[in-house]
């Protein structure tokens, strides 16, 4: 065993004041600071003992990086944290594991290949003489899935369940470690309305043994039902703090959004074109049952902005992958300009007319280890060629043109992707796309994780794309981004299409209330869209 | 799980039959080699050849033990050949000529068990300082256990200038005799080295399918991160499989010079490649997270029995390579086929529920 870090500061700067008012843990004055971004700017955020607190905000508002400093997964750039008045300095996630902070990831964490009972128990297992107490570990992990009223095999590969028995399996793990902080990203993204019921019961239960909960979602309405101190972020920033019962879905909606900044990207009004893209009965099954893609059928028009809302996990870019030939298992028809599409791998796709920027830049969009313009004409080498070899000249002129008709900053067009801002990399990977000469543009979250003048750029490209009669495909998690900019928003929820609306008739409230379709307990009183 | 599905339906369906044979391949490909082989060659399963071959397989299999606590973890190890090597190099070395203390101007020549355990501590050294080269400084466990292969088989031409340290059987006047029975002798019939394979497989039975370690080799294969911020110590947890893995190589070192009563600095050459054969045979995944000790059993069996069967038919080494080569991709590419065809079923049983 190596010698454990000091993660507790010795108890002389002990302050009683926290723990009179409840506070078991306070992060003061916290800020992060990515390679490019502030995350967090000197958010303070006080848990309370026996509570849920919510903290609320916009995709990229710096709700998951203030969590992962809790659960010692990030450490801040600034600031400390402290636990009943007592500075803490977590390293890893052991240590707060230590300390009773709990956390149930979004992103689930779980190995596939291993069991429930196993999963549970990684890391913690029970031990009798050195082995490992299989009987009494499945006797302890039944009476976890008891607790939460559900009926699973204790031996069943968590691989082979499906993504909401997964996510009881992730709350089951760590019910397991007897919390008294835990932490819940998004826990009901990807349950059905009876289980989140059941979550709920025993989230109340957990309170009344005193653990303190904090509680990430996106689902307004259920946050304000479970929910006892809201705190909201935005951009980086904590902008309010209430109690839950003082405060309704408007001022919810009122502060994350903040002053409209929708404003700074204008749509222009365009004709639109005839027919490009009609899609129907898109069908993706989801391995263990269900649907990823439920029958999906649209069209889109030459000139056209269609935006796609949703939630996580609802399907959106399961979609754009499906166009784009990365998911060959779909079935369904696919027209372009009338022709039926009958190509099923990428390249072939790209051939087509489709061409797809993906969600995650870094992974998908790019090459790191390429330069600019390598990771520029990859998709469109073959135009190149002059015999068998590249053609130099050609390959920069191209580059040259592309940099300068995007405006993507940039001294050279050798120099490595990974020197640019997310931005101007995010101008590279559409740039490359635009080489392929496409006729259906597949953006799925464009503007993630770059500055709002970077934004206002990609949106002033987009419209320009768009007058030239592309059709664009546009997926956004940003409401008003997407309200601004869609000629026709489609919402998606669980895999189908549950709202059409055009840009006029298209508000935040509706684009909510048909994404969460299928969703919470409380959705069913909501106005609902069209379609399926 | 497969009690279930035959209490569901009574009657065996074709897809049940071709689960059954896929899952039990690496077993039915043992008993066809061995049906096949004593059909040609009639004294195939006579006691002195069984007894040749197991002495045979017992090296792969301590090897491919080893090998596939690593491959669990997504890793792989190329130097366990070299250790081997190196190993059986120090041992004949410490048994012929001793320490040389220059400073005290004597030789100590250490009691054979000492030589076997001082053995063993090296070769275990050897793998966990892979294992830490891996987990330190983040290098592909490829390229560190290359690495490893280099340096190990370096060291053991070094050892004694690339000569041979022949008949390592110490003297009585020394005190350091009795390493020839390691390889020799028997107990209850049964050739040493064949007892250590079957404790090293029951240790590592249990360690994989009962002990926490065990579950965290599994974990950090299966999802690397879920493992860590489960809280699976991931260098510990790695550097004990690469030395797990160097210790099963220092013995097939020991036994290997103990049989041959020499130490050859290119003994166990490119035997890596026939342990990760024989893990791969038996149906662990290269990707790491699934398969067995039991599996790799089987595949070390299979290819020594294969090995030895295609020697006594008189084919020649060229086409005993060829075959070799064709069975381990066949192999794989039938896990392939298994794999999918589980995705299947599985998907089509949730849609029954649905």
């Amino acid at each position: 065993m190596s010698v454990m870090p000091p993660i507790l500061d010795s108890a002389s700067n002990l302050t009683l004041s926290a723990e009179d008012n409840g506070v078991i843990l306070s992060a003061q004055n916290i800020t992060k600071i990515f390679p490019g971004t502030v995350a967090l700017d000197d958010v303070s955020f006080n848990v309370y003992k026996g509570k849920v607190n919510v903290l609320i905000g916009e995709n990229g508002a710096g709700k998951s990086t203030l969590m992962k400093i809790l659960a010692g997964v990030e450490r801040p750039t600034h600031g400390k944290i402290q636990l009943d008045g007592r500075d803490i300095h977590l390293k890893s996630p052991l240590d707060a594991t230590r300390l009773g902070i709990g956390i149930i990831y979004q992103e689930l964490n779980l190995c596939a290949n291993l069991s429930v009972m196993d999963n549970i128990y990684l890391a913690r297992e029970i031990r009798k003489n050195g082995l490992i107490a299989q009987k009494q570990e499945k006797q302890q992990t039944t009476e976890l899935i008891n607790r939460l009223e559900q009926k699973i095999d204790p031996d069943t590969l968590v691989g082979d369940l499906r993504i909401g028995q997964q996510q009881i399996v992730e709350i089951a793990k760590a019910l397991a470690q007897d919390v008294r902080i835990l932490i819940m990203d998004e826990p009901t993204s990807a349950l059905s309305a009876s289980e989140v019921e059941v979550l709920f019961r025993v989230i109340r239960e957990l309170k009344s043994r005193g653990v303190a909960i904090i509680y990430i979602s996106h689902k307004l309405e259920e946050l304000l039902q479970i929910g006892d101190f809201i705190t909201v972020l935005r951009d980086g920033k904590k902008v309010a703090e209430a109690e839950a019962s003082k405060v309704n879905v408007s001022w919810l909606i009122e502060n994350m959004v903040g002053r409209n900044p929708a404003a700074l990207f204008t749509r222009k009004e365009r004709q639109l074109g005839n027919i490009l893209l009609k899609v129907e009965e898109l069908t993706l099954p989801r391995p263990g049952g269900g649907y990823i893609l439920d029958h999906i059928s649209f069209e889109l028009r030459a000139g056209e902005i269609l935006g796609f809302y949703g939630l996580m996990g609802a399907g959106r870019s399961d979609l754009v992958d499906c166009l784009a030939g990365a998911k060959p298992q779909t079935s369904g028809k696919v027209w372009l300009n009338g022709e039926l599409v009958v190509t099923k791998t990428i390249s072939e796709r790209i051939q087509s007319g489709f061409v797809l920027v993906p969600e995650d830049r870094q992974k998908f969009g790019l090459v790191q280890t390429l330069s600019v313009m390598d990771n520029m004409l990859l998709a469109s080498l073959k135009n190149y060629l002059k015999g068998v070899f590249l053609a130099h000249k050609k390959e920069k002129e191209s580059t040259a043109h592309q940099i300068k008709e995007l405006s993507i900053r940039v001294a050279n067009s050798q120099q490595p992707i990974t020197s640019l801002s997310g931005g101007n990399q995010q101008k590279v990977v559409v740039a490359k796309g635009l080489l392929t000469h496409p006729k259906v543009l597949l953006l799925d979250e464009p503007t993630r994780g770059i500055d709002v003048g970077a934004k206002s750029e990609i949106f002033e490209i987009m419209n320009r794309l768009a007058g030239q009669g592309y059709g664009v495909v546009f997926v956004s998690s940003e409401l008003k981004e997407i309200l601004a900019m869609s000629d026709r928003i489609l919402v998606m929820s669980k895999g189908a299409i549950t709202g059409e609306f055009t840009h006029s008739e298209a508000t935040e409230g509706k684009l909510v209330a048909a994404s969460a379709v299928g969703h919470g307990p409380l959705s069913g009183n909501k106005p609902q869209g069209t379609g399926k | 799980m497969n009690s279930a599905n035959v209490n569901r339906s009574r009657s065996l369906t074709i897809t049940d039959i071709q689960q059954f044979l896929l899952r039990g391949r690496a077993f039915i490909a043992l008993i066809l080699v061995l049906i096949v082989f004593t059909s040609l060659a009639p004294q195939f399963l006579s006691p002195e050849n069984i007894v040749i071959m197991s002495k045979h397989v017992a090296i792969n299999a301590l090897l491919a033990i080893g090998m596939t606590f690593i491959i669990l973890t997504g890793g792989i190890d190329l130097s366990v050949g070299s250790i081997v090597g190196l190993t059986a190099m120090i041992a004949g070395g410490l048994i012929n000529e001793g320490i040389i203390l220059p400073q005290f101007g004597i030789i100590a020549y250490p009691h054979t068990w000492l030589i076997v355990v001082i053995s063993l501590a090296l070769g275990t050294l050897m793998g966990a300082i892979s294992g830490f080269i891996i987990t330190r400084f983040n290098v592909a466990p490829f390229i560190a256990t290359l690495g490893m292969l280099y340096v190990a088989r370096g060291f053991a031409g070094l050892r004694n200038n690339g000569y041979t340290f022949a008949n390592i059987v110490g003297k009585p006047e020394l005190g350091n005799t009795g390493f020839e029975i390691l390889g020799a002798g028997s107990f209850l019939g049964i050739n040493y080295s064949i007892w250590i394979m079957g404790i090293f497989a029951l240790v590592a039975y249990i360690v994989t399918t009962r002990l926490p370690f065990g579950r965290h080799v599994y974990s950090i294969g299966g999802n690397e991160r879920a493992a860590e911020l489960s809280g699976v110590r991931l260098a510990r947890t790695k550097i004990i499989v690469y030395s797990i893995s160097g210790f099963c190589s220092a013995m097939v070192g020991l036994i290997i010079a103990s049989q041959l009563v020499a130490a050859h600095p290119a003994t166990g050459d490119s035997f890596e490649l026939n342990a990760i054969a024989a893990v791969v045979l038996g149906g662990t995944s290269l990707a790491g997270g699934r398969g067995s000790i039991g599996g790799t059993l089987i595949g070390a069996f299979v290819i020594g029995v294969l090995g030895d069967g295609l020697v006594m038919l008189g084919v020649s080494s060229f086409w005993q390579q060829v075959i070799k080569g064709a069975v381990i991709v066949f192999a794989v590419i039938i896990d392939q086929v298994q794999a999918r065809m589980q995705e299947k079923i599985a998907l089509q049983k949730q849609q029954a529920i649905k």
